[in-house]
């Protein structure tokens, strides 16, 4: 498997050290082998993309790395995978803990029912022992990140739900920078929304990587050639080509993923 | 590819049924539904004019007066014959059914609530198979069964804890009634807990929140209007209950805050009154419609504020 770097100025440090590691990689749900020998080194500061189509095991890799497949009674995963030093897969890992430094935003924005600014203050609440003042603060801070500020800043009292489908994606993102994660996972973060708000996340998505190591699913070839540095194509629970989003879209080694990211099948 | 598939003979030959006796019989059936629909307010709107019309024969009366009926505090309407002295005060019938109804909820609000959280957040697949239909043979079991458990098991257990509880008194009838309630919480609020999307379960997991969190600060507050209107439908079901309070509440209406007393209820006072051998058509005797009326009033007060609680969050909800 190549290097997955591309991005000169981050090539160096993310080739010492990878933010995320997964080695001889296995995942099942009951008898059903979703994810094989899977093994991938996530770049720091990167946007990784997984691609590949419908039950490829794209989305399983991702649940698998903050353990959001801990609420799926069937999973059952072998390998490694480490975040840092810390041993993502061990039964004895504090998932809170795990969770705090990998957030996630998922497919269908789902924020609370509550205010803009009481989702945003969600987490925040449940790990910070902070004055009114800070949390303001931290608010403010992660909608602005967000790039939602300006346009809910005059009614963070009002419902979470009174706003557009992309404004409740993006306020997803803050709620779930608002605990100072260090990766983000987003399955599928756009399928959901409009072109125009698809847009403002994509773009948003690459400001992130600045301060975040994101991996991304994405269904969208489009997508994932503009906001990715890096991709793994996923194809019947294998990795089967992996690199530089250019190289792979442009110059792809195998037939399967040419013919996968033009278009031509899945 | 597929050009050359003859095309099927239904399609060729066009044999559409003929539209019209699909619509005609249509309008059969929903007019047949319609039947049925406006019988069952028709029934409602019968039970109320009669309602009206029996107690009617009741508050017109010279010897009963409205005043005394809403704020007085001595019912003597089984006790006394002499029209000039029978009291109708109706507050010693509503203050047992309260006390009943309050201890009963102190029972079924909580416990029924909290096996719904634990039911819809924290039971295991297993551990739910055998606990809902658990709770749904508790609520098959029939009132009468309840009245005598609480006259012959929770009446002698209140007085071995202490002497001072009558045979037949608030609290044992409370607490089966509430015991009666607790299905009804419990599988509606746990309908409600259900409903919550599993996406905004997977929000709290995803921020580092436990199940507890889950539970007690997104499931609990979005479910909150169903929730409330599961416990608001439990205090009616618990205001209009008869049999257990008829065993076990007492025949004797007063008019206290204390719970080990005898306290006659508004629906024990009608199952007394009809049992009694005091004629149809004494004042007396119509007194337990204008009892009813009032408890009528008191549910249907009920019913609306269940409405009007679950718009209102619905709005702020959506």
């Amino acid at each position: 498997m190549s290097e997955p770097n591309t991005n000169a100025a981050n090539s160096k440090n993310a080739l010492e050290a990878p933010r995320i590691l997964i080695e001889n990689f296995d995942a099942w749900y009951g008898d059903f082998h979703a994810l094989q020998n899977i093994g991938a080194k996530i770049a720091a500061n990167q946007v990784t993309a997984l691609i590949g189509p419908s039950g490829c095991g794209k989305s399983t890799l991702l649940k698998w790395m903050n353990r959001m497949n801990d609420l799926v009674p069937s999973a059952r995963s072998g390998g490694t995978m480490r975040i840092g030093d810390l041993d993502i897969l061990a039964p004895t890992t504090d998932v809170v803990a795990l969770r705090r430094v990998v957030g996630m935003v998922f497919q269908k924005p789902n924020p609370f029912p509550k205010s803009i600014y009481d989702n945003v203050a969600f987490g925040p609440r449940l790990h910070f022992k902070i004055s009114q003042a800070d949390m303001d603060e931290l608010v403010e801070w992660s909608l602005r990140k967000a790039a939602l500020w300006d346009e809910v800043k005059d009614r963070l009292r009002k419902p979470a739900l009174s706003l557009s489908g992309g404004q409740q994606q993006r306020l997803c993102i803050a709620r779930t920078i608002a605990i100072g994660p260090e990766v983000l996972l987003m399955d599928e973060p756009c399928s959901a929304l409009d072109p125009a708000s698809t847009a403002k996340i994509e773009d948003l998505i690459y400001e992130l990587r600045a301060n975040y190591t994101i991996v991304i699913v994405t269904h969208n070839m489009q997508q994932a050639s503009r906001c990715s540095d890096t991709t793994l194509f996923f194809l019947q629970g294998k990795v089967v080509e992996s690199g530089p989003t250019q190289e792979l879209f442009t110059r792809p080694k195998l037939k399967q993923t040419e013919d996968y990211v033009t278009g031509k099948y899945g | 590819m597929n050009r050359g598939l003859p095309i099927p003979s239904a399609l060729e030959q066009k044999r559409y049924r003929p539209t019209g006796s699909a619509r005609r019989s249509e309008r059969i059936v929903v007019a047949l539904l319609m039947a049925c629909a406006l019988g069952t307010i028709a029934l409602s709107v019968l039970i109320v004019l009669m309602l009206l019309r029996e107690s009617w024969s009741f508050f017109s009366s010279p010897n009963v007066s409205l005043t005394q009926f809403l704020f007085g505090t001595r019912w003597t309407a089984l006790e006394v014959r002499d029209l000039e002295k029978v009291e109708f005060g109706i507050w010693p019938l509503l203050s047992g059914t309260l006390r009943v109804t309050g201890i009963a909820m102190l029972i079924a609000w909580p416990m029924g609530l909290i096996t719904a959280i634990y039911l819809s957040e924290f039971a295991s697949n297993r551990v739910r198979k055998i606990l809902k239909p658990s709770l749904e043979i508790l609520a098959g079991i029939p009132t009468v069964v309840f009245g005598y458990f609480a006259v012959l098991l929770i009446s002698p257990g209140l007085q071995w804890i202490s002497p001072s509880f009558d045979t037949f008194n608030a609290t044992s009838a409370g607490i089966a009634v509430g015991i009666l309630c607790l299905p009804l919480v419990c599988s509606l609020a746990e309908d409600a807990l259900s409903a919550v999307p599993t996406s905004l379960r997977e929000a709290v997991y995803s921020l580092g929140g436990t199940r507890m969190n889950t539970a007690l600060n997104v499931v609990l507050p979005s479910a909150l209007s169903g929730v409330i209107s599961a416990m608001l439908l439990a205090f009616s079901r618990a205001l209009g209950e008869t049999m257990v309070v008829a065993l076990a509440a007492g025949t004797l209406a007063t008019f206290t805050l204390d719970p080990r007393q005898q306290s006659q209820t508004m629906t024990g006072f009608i199952v007394e009154m009809l049992k009694s051998d005091l004629e149809y058509g004494t004042v007396q005797y119509y007194s337990l419609f204008g009892v009813a009326l009032a408890l009528f009033v008191i549910t249907f007060v009920m019913t609306l504020l269940g409405q009007l609680i679950r718009r209102r969050y619905r709005e702020v909800y959506q």
